[in-house]
């Protein structure tokens, strides 16, 4: 159990790093996991290429909020190119828990959320509503 | 948070409870090194040796298609088919079982009945009444149809221990009503509405009434007749029976009146190139080969409901509600949602760990081999209501007991203590 709720994880869900509102954002993008009804926006300043700063906003559970909380840490100085190439391994990888499979899509929401905000999306690409939700129905 | 619990001592458990389980081979297993503690019975139930042993029998002995076959097999299972249908007649109340219709469960169930009844009945400018406690299978269907004549929803409320807003419901329905879809038991805070009431208040108006008895077939006496309703679905899958396996229940003056659902084989009674004739009830609805194996197993799981007395189910769940609430309420940082008390409700008890999401919550419970169900429910509208994304929702059956109560109160302390709130 403790494995998965390691204290550093708990510190980012209690502590978020780069948390709040980013003036003058170029890049922004919104999404949410209807699994956990887990919530996050992601707004990048990127200045010649580069990520000059981020900031997070989001609601929902501890591996969501702790997965976008490490990660804007990380993509801090980064170009868009070394971002755009960030995989789902490698956020996996970072958060160092293990994490089952009911709850990759918490884990992997800030990826998501990034990868929209720096190809400048308006909305996720042939995203089927209807089968994102499916995974959370049942009575 | 204060609880009050009307009866003066603690309700004691009608049941068996020790010898139920040893029907249930999966409540021996053991999840993460722990007895598994089945908390998620509102999503789905366990099943009994004795169901899985009919369903078996069907395979072992006399597999053969329903309907057709003019040999020993066939007539076999055609004679379990119908006798399946007989049990879930009188299990619900029905005069006639030609009435009960085999459907794979309760949204399906709705749909036939939004697609036949529905787009017959229901035209641009109708009203339908609908309320927040609606499972999204008894709230979407009759949105789209809304959406697709022209139709208006109208939303019932509820109070804020969940209860339904009856004096809206009178208001709406005054102004007039093509159809009110209502669920009888909340599977989100396990709210009884007082369905016979509100069917006859209904009926005054001049509204058809379907009831989602998802939630209520398998937890307390339902009795179609005596509540009078248009149309009754529930799902098999929550009763003890296989997934697969539900009904729709309507009188037979609306089901002679309504087209088919499904279109095909063993639901005609004669094809030729310019018309096709319907079969007979109930089979006008049933299209294709049935699930009959299902069917037979929701049979099986009906006979083992009657011979526990589902009146004893209910008041064993409220036990187990009367044991868990209070000492509930003592855990610093708990909210429940929906009824306090023991009256019109039934064993769901929602609710959440201030700090913590629901999902964190079951993570950490499935640690502690505790399944419950964290999430939305199916119910959004309800979750709005309540002012939350999602809750962490135990739900009771006859086999649970006041030690899983316990497991589960050990299981919330773990997961205050991992997340050190």
């Amino acid at each position: 159990m403790d494995d998965m709720y390691r204290d550093y994880i708990l510190d980012h869900y209690k502590n978020p790093r780069n948390q709040g509102q980013l003036e003058g954002a170029t890049n922004t993008y919104a999404d949410s996991n209807p699994l956990c009804g887990d919530e996050l926006s992601m707004a990048l300043r990127i200045e010649d290429d580069r990520v000059a700063d981020v900031r997070f906003n989001g609601k929902g559970c501890a591996i969501s909020q702790a997965s976008a909380s490490i990660l804007t840490e990380e993509i801090k100085g980064k170009t868009l190119d070394e971002i755009k190439a960030i995989d789902r391994d490698h956020i996996l990888e970072n958060l160092g828990i293990p994490i089952s499979p009911a709850r990759i899509k918490c884990a992997l929401l800030s990826l998501k959320t990034l990868k929209g905000a720096a190809w400048g999306l308006p909305a996720w690409p042939d995203e089927d509503e209807a089968k994102a939700r499916s995974a959370g129905q049942g009575r | 948070m204060t609880v009050a619990i009307k009866s003066t001592s603690q309700p004691r458990s009608p049941l068996d409870v020790a010898r139920i389980r040893a029907d249930f081979p999966i409540l021996s297993r053991t999840v993460n090194g722990k007895p598994v503690v089945y908390l998620d019975n509102a999503a789905t139930s366990q099943k009994p040796r004795q169901v899985i042993d009919a369903m078996s029998a069907v395979f072992e002995e006399h597999n053969a298609n329903i309907h057709r076959g003019v040999y020993e097999f066939s007539e076999t299972t055609t004679a379990a088919f119908e006798g399946a249908r007989a049990k879930v007649a009188r299990f619900i109340g029905a005069r006639d079982d030609s009435e009960v219709i085999f459907v794979r469960n309760a949204t399906e169930g709705v749909n036939l009945v939004a697609y036949t009844w529905g787009r017959d009945n229901i035209k641009s400018g109708d009203r339908i009444i609908s309320t927040v406690l609606e499972h999204h299978s008894d709230f979407v269907p009759w949105q789209q149809l809304a959406k697709d004549v022209g139709a208006h929803i109208v939303m019932i409320d509820v109070d804020d221990e969940g209860r339904l807003r009856r004096d809206q419901l009178s208001a709406e329905l005054k102004k007039g009503a093509k159809l009110l879809a209502i669920t009888h038991t909340s599977n989100g805070l396990g709210t009884v509405n007082p369905i016979k009431e509100i069917v006859a208040e209904a009926h005054a108006a001049g509204a058809t009434v379907l009831v989602d008895a998802a939630q209520a077939v398998p937890h307390t006496p339902v009795d179609v007749t005596d509540l009078d309703c248009d149309f009754l679905v529930f799902s098999g899958h929550k009763m003890l029976a296989p997934p697969g396996s539900g009904a729709v229940w309507a009188r037979r003056s609306l089901l002679e009146r309504m087209r088919p659902f499904l279109y095909g084989g063993d639901m005609i009674s004669r094809v030729t190139v310019e018309k096709t004739e319907w079969n007979e009830l109930p089979w006008k609805f049933e299209a294709g080969t049935s699930s009959y194996v299902d069917a037979i197993g929701l049979g099986a799981a009906v006979d083992y409901l009657e011979a526990v007395g589902v009146a004893k189910v209910h008041e064993h769940e409220l036990a187990l509600v009367a044991y868990l609430l209070p000492r509930l309420a003592e855990v610093t940082g708990i909210t429940v949602y929906g009824p306090k008390t023991l009256d019109d409700r039934v064993g769901v008890v929602s609710f959440n760990i201030e700090g913590i999401h629901p999902h964190d919550v079951a993570t950490i419970f499935d640690r502690e081999g505790v399944c419950v169900r964290a999430g939305h429910h199916c119910n959004q509208l309800l979750m709005t209501r309540l002012g939350v994304a999602a809750t962490t929702r135990a739900s009771f059956y006859l086999y649970n007991t006041t030690d899983e109560c316990d497991a589960l109160l050990g299981a919330i302390d773990k997961a205050k203590k991992v997340f050190k709130v």
